[in-house]
């Protein structure tokens, strides 16, 4: 066991991280130490797969109130206004900050910023892309700029465990150094929360297998409530078999949606917007046609329709769609000019994560969310396509901010090592110490990736895109049962150096966790909004619902309490496309 | 069903040996495919990397059959009926069976200043940079840092202090990009004996990349620029705002 020393420890390096820590340290006057956590690499974090674009009123005819509007809308009207018009404000100034530092946006020839219609939801073409490989860019050059600084530290291959409040403030935390299987505990005056979202609770995804949704737990556990767990939304087009994303740019540049019967079937739906609706809209849309038998069928007996690209041509699919082109090609040897992609909903987003205020802030001193981990919420029900890219550089920046101007005022000095660890902190290190050794000391058991497959099955059939109290109440059920088999698993690998086994288990836990929390909000919100539809109630409900969910931790179990949506200027209207 | 021998490495013991598995083909299925049923199937115990499985987060190269190569971008099915030998990475510290460390690429790449040098802040509009400028240098800043190249290229199996075709691309996007104004303070730091000179233009970086970033010609590119003078480059003003 080991012990260290950081001003703030930011956790996760994908976007939001790495925007955070770059804030950090162009604002501390005195030089702070500043560590950027994660399980693997910065460059390998899940904000690499992004493809679309990120977005901002950066044109005339265009403007934050209009952004603002569009993503209230999509939303569903769950949106804290205040916040959303804050962040729209801010965006276009972000994106010139990222092209600053490097990010080679798509150009118009005379040299400015070239901008495309990219996304559903959005009435004005207003996103920022670079190929379909925009989160790629926007990582390595904040990684890059982070280089410039000697004052950020990266701590690779870190897991971290747990957070460590004292009075009312946090003050260190405990992480699993992966390549020699120890424990390391940091103490620490600020720590972020920048983790990204939960995918993996689901098989058909589009997310990173890291996104396990560890630091909504870590933050739960001590006390932090989690805001709108009901609410995960799912992109239209994963790819079927495997869900990966095809993005939403392929529609955005013409791309059509087609049922068995041949028919672009949107036109039911959305009659204006059709393949462009938001993705709430478009996702249910093809699940009923799936449900009514317009759909077609894998062996497996899984249910898809067609995106048809073909009509536009190899030139575009080839410049604008390289990467949907290469992972169809691999994967399928499918050729998407020649032949239509099948295609499904696939979980993509977290729009629910930690409860923070307008500037990132938990309730817990000291302790701040940034990214797709954190509720703030400016995505409400739905998030637009390109909105979530945003969101975390314009929070990754407030946070950071925020963070320098605590560490200055805080008062207390940055004194590396010769800092008291608190005993709290050492107990914590204890305690999961003992909770690795009996880990990896279980002899035999149920392996940890059955449960995990199990789980995989509950999330996708009862807490997926149509929901009822029904299956939601059959999936509570069976995920108990699953947190008590997991309490017998065995990992089948006792090496402390490396062991991804041990990984997968930590975050199977969470895992776990998160999905009964997910699935108790949505057993709760008797109303359909957004992504969260319920079968049984298939009507948005303002009169009662027009609400927050939180929920917290407690040792009967978790508690549920609701909280005003803040309104502004827009009145919930009914949602036209 | 298809025989994988792999090569395992055990920290704890330092023993290394190579373990046999069989695995029932599927569809389509990747060798991360089938890391993955070993893993969760066969043998828990059985370590690797990856994250997107999408080929763009670069944390999943391997060897095959003694090729580098992404183990999510590469189908069992291209290598047949025989065995096929999986293996980590050369050049780099073994940590346990396929995982090696990646330390010393990114110290190399941090050690080439890879970020856009420039004194202007406070500046709220776009630099300028027009669709051919771009175009300059947009393909090595694809480059996923798996270090592929780094594995496949004899020159840092000899010398461990060339910075490699990873780094050495990497500089040359930076010096390429016409937002940056310090391009001279790059082409010092690439302008040694362990810098572009130690590169013998073999070219199995290139071969392997599995981005088509081509570091042996941008490597032979830099070398133009000491070749052809420095003139060019001192010409070279910084992108202009947009007004
Ligand atoms: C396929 C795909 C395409 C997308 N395209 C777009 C798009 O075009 N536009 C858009 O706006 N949005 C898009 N999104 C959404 C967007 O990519 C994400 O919301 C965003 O990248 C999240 O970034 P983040 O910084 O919050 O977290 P992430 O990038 O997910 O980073 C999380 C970090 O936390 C680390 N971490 C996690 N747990 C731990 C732990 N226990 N200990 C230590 N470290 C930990 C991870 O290693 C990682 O570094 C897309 C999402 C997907 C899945
Ligand atoms: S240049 Fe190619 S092979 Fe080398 S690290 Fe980049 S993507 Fe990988
Ligand atoms: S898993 Fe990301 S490149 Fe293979």
């Amino acid at each position: 066991m080991e012990k260290i020393y950081y001003d703030v420890v930011i956790i996760g390096g994908g976007i939001a991280g790495l925007r955070a820590a770059l804030e950090i340290a162009a604002n501390c006057k005195s030089k702070v130490s500043i560590a950027v956590m994660s399980k693997y690499h910065p460059l390998r974090s899940h904000s690499v797969v992004a493809g679309g674009g990120i977005s901002g009123a950066l044109w005339v005819g265009d403007s934050p109130e209009l952004h603002a509007w569009d993503t209230i809308k999509g939303g569903d009207f769950l949106c804290d206004q205040d916040a959303v018009e804050m962040f729209t404000q801010l965006a276009p100034k972000e994106i010139i900050k990222l092209e600053h530092w490097g990010v080679p946006w798509e150009r118009n020839k005379d040299g400015t910023l070239q901008n495309a219609q990219r996304m559903g939801g959005h009435s004005f073409p207003r996103a920022v892309f670079v190929g379909d490989r925009t989160g790629h860019f926007i990582v390595q050059s904040l990684y890059e700029r982070c280089l410039m600084y000697d004052n950020i530290e990266f701590l690779n291959d870190h897991f971290a465990m747990s957070i460590v409040v004292s009075g009312d403030k946090v003050n260190g935390l405990t992480a699993l150094d992966i390549k020699r299987g120890i424990i390391v505990g940091i103490k620490v005056r600020a720590i972020v929360i920048a983790t990204g979202g939960l995918g993996r609770i689901y098989r058909t995804t589009t997310n990173e297998d890291q996104n396990t949704g560890d630091g909504m737990v870590l933050a739960y556990k001590i006390g932090v409530p989690l805001k709108d767990m009901e609410f995960v939304q799912f992109h239209p087009t994963g790819l079927v078999p495997h869900g990966y994303l095809i993005t939403e740019a392929a529609r955005g540049e013409g791309g059509y949606l087609i049922n068995a019967k041949g028919e672009r079937f949107m036109k039911r739906y959305a009659p204006e917007r059709q393949e462009l609706a938001p993705r709430d809209i478009v996702s249910r849309s093809i699940m009923f046609e799936i449900m009514e038998g317009r759909g077609f069928e894998t062996q497996d007996k899984l249910g898809y329709v067609l995106l048809d690209l073909r009509h536009l041509g190899e030139d575009v699919i080839n410049e604008r769609l390289s990467n949907v082109k290469e992972t169809t090609m691999t994967l399928l040897d499918l050729d998407p000019a020649k032949d239509p992609i099948p295609v499904r909903p696939s979980e993509h987003y977290m729009m629910g994560g930690i409860h923070v205020d307008n500037h990132g802030r938990t309730c817990v001193k000291g302790l701040w969310a940034a990214g797709e981990v954190a509720c703030v919420s400016i995505h409400g029900a739905n998030r637009l396509g390109t909105n979530a890219l945003t969101e975390c550089v314009v929070y990754g920046m407030l946070v950071g901010r925020d963070v320098a101007d605590y560490l200055e005022k805080d008062g207390q000095t940055s004194t590396s090592a010769s800092t008291p660890a608190s005993d709290t902190l050492k107990e914590d290190m204890d305690n999961n110490e003992d909770k690795i050794l009996e880990l990896l000391s279980r002899k035999d058991g149920e392996s940890i990736y059955k449960i995990r497959r199990s789980l995989w099955a509950i999330m996708d059939e009862y807490v997926s895109v149509i929901r009822s109290r029904e299956g939601l109440e059959t999936a509570l059920s069976k995920i108990k049962q699953l947190q008590e088999r997991f309490t017998k698993a065995y990992l089948g690998d006792g090496n402390r150096y490396y062991n991804t086994s041990l990984i997968n288990a930590l975050e199977l836990e969470n895992m776990l966790i998160l999905a009964e929390l997910i699935t108790i909000s949505a057993i709760n919100r008797n109303e359909s909004r957004g992504a969260h539809y319920r079968a049984d109630f298939p009507k948005r409900d303002d009169v009662n619902w027009l609400k927050h969910t939180l929920i917290f931790y407690s040792k009967e179990g978790p508690k549920l309490s609701y909280i005003p949506v803040r309104i502004t200027r827009w009145h919930p209207t009914e949602r036209k496309y | 069903m298809v025989k994988l021998r792999i090569f395992r490495f055990d920290p704890s013991k330092w023993s290394q040996y190579y373990m046999e598995y069989d695995i029932p083909i599927r569809e389509n299925m990747t060798i991360l495919d089938a890391l993955l049923y070993i893993k969760e199937e066969l043998d828990p115990s059985l370590t690797f990397r990856y994250a997107c499985k999408a080929g763009l987060c670069g944390s999943c190269g391997i060897k095959v059959n003694g090729r580098e190569t992404l183990a999510c971008q590469t189908r069992i099915e291209w290598f047949g009926e025989g065995k096929v030998t999986l293996e980590p990475l050369s050049n780099y510290p073994i940590i346990r069976d396929l995982v090696v460390d990646h330390e010393e690429l990114f110290k190399k790449h941090a050690s080439v200043k890879p970020y856009i040098i420039r004194n202007e802040e406070g500046v709220d509009k776009e630099y300028l940079q027009t669709p051919n400028e771009r175009e300059e240098f947009v393909q090595a800043a694809t480059c996923i840092n798996c270090g592929l190249c780094y594995s496949a290229c004899p020159t840092v199996s000899i010398d461990r202090r060339f910075l490699g075709p990873h780094a050495l691309a990497q500089a040359y996007r930076y010096i390429m990009d016409n937002r940056d104004s310090e391009p001279s303070a790059r082409l010092t730091i690439v302008d040694t004996l362990h810098g572009v000179w130690r590169c013998h233009f073999i070219g199995s970086c290139s071969h392997v990349c599995p981005k088509g970033v081509d570091p042996a010609l941008l490597i032979q590119r830099v070398k133009r620029f000491f070749i052809l003078s420095e003139r060019r480059l001192k010409r070279r003003r910084p992108a202009p705002l947009k007004s």
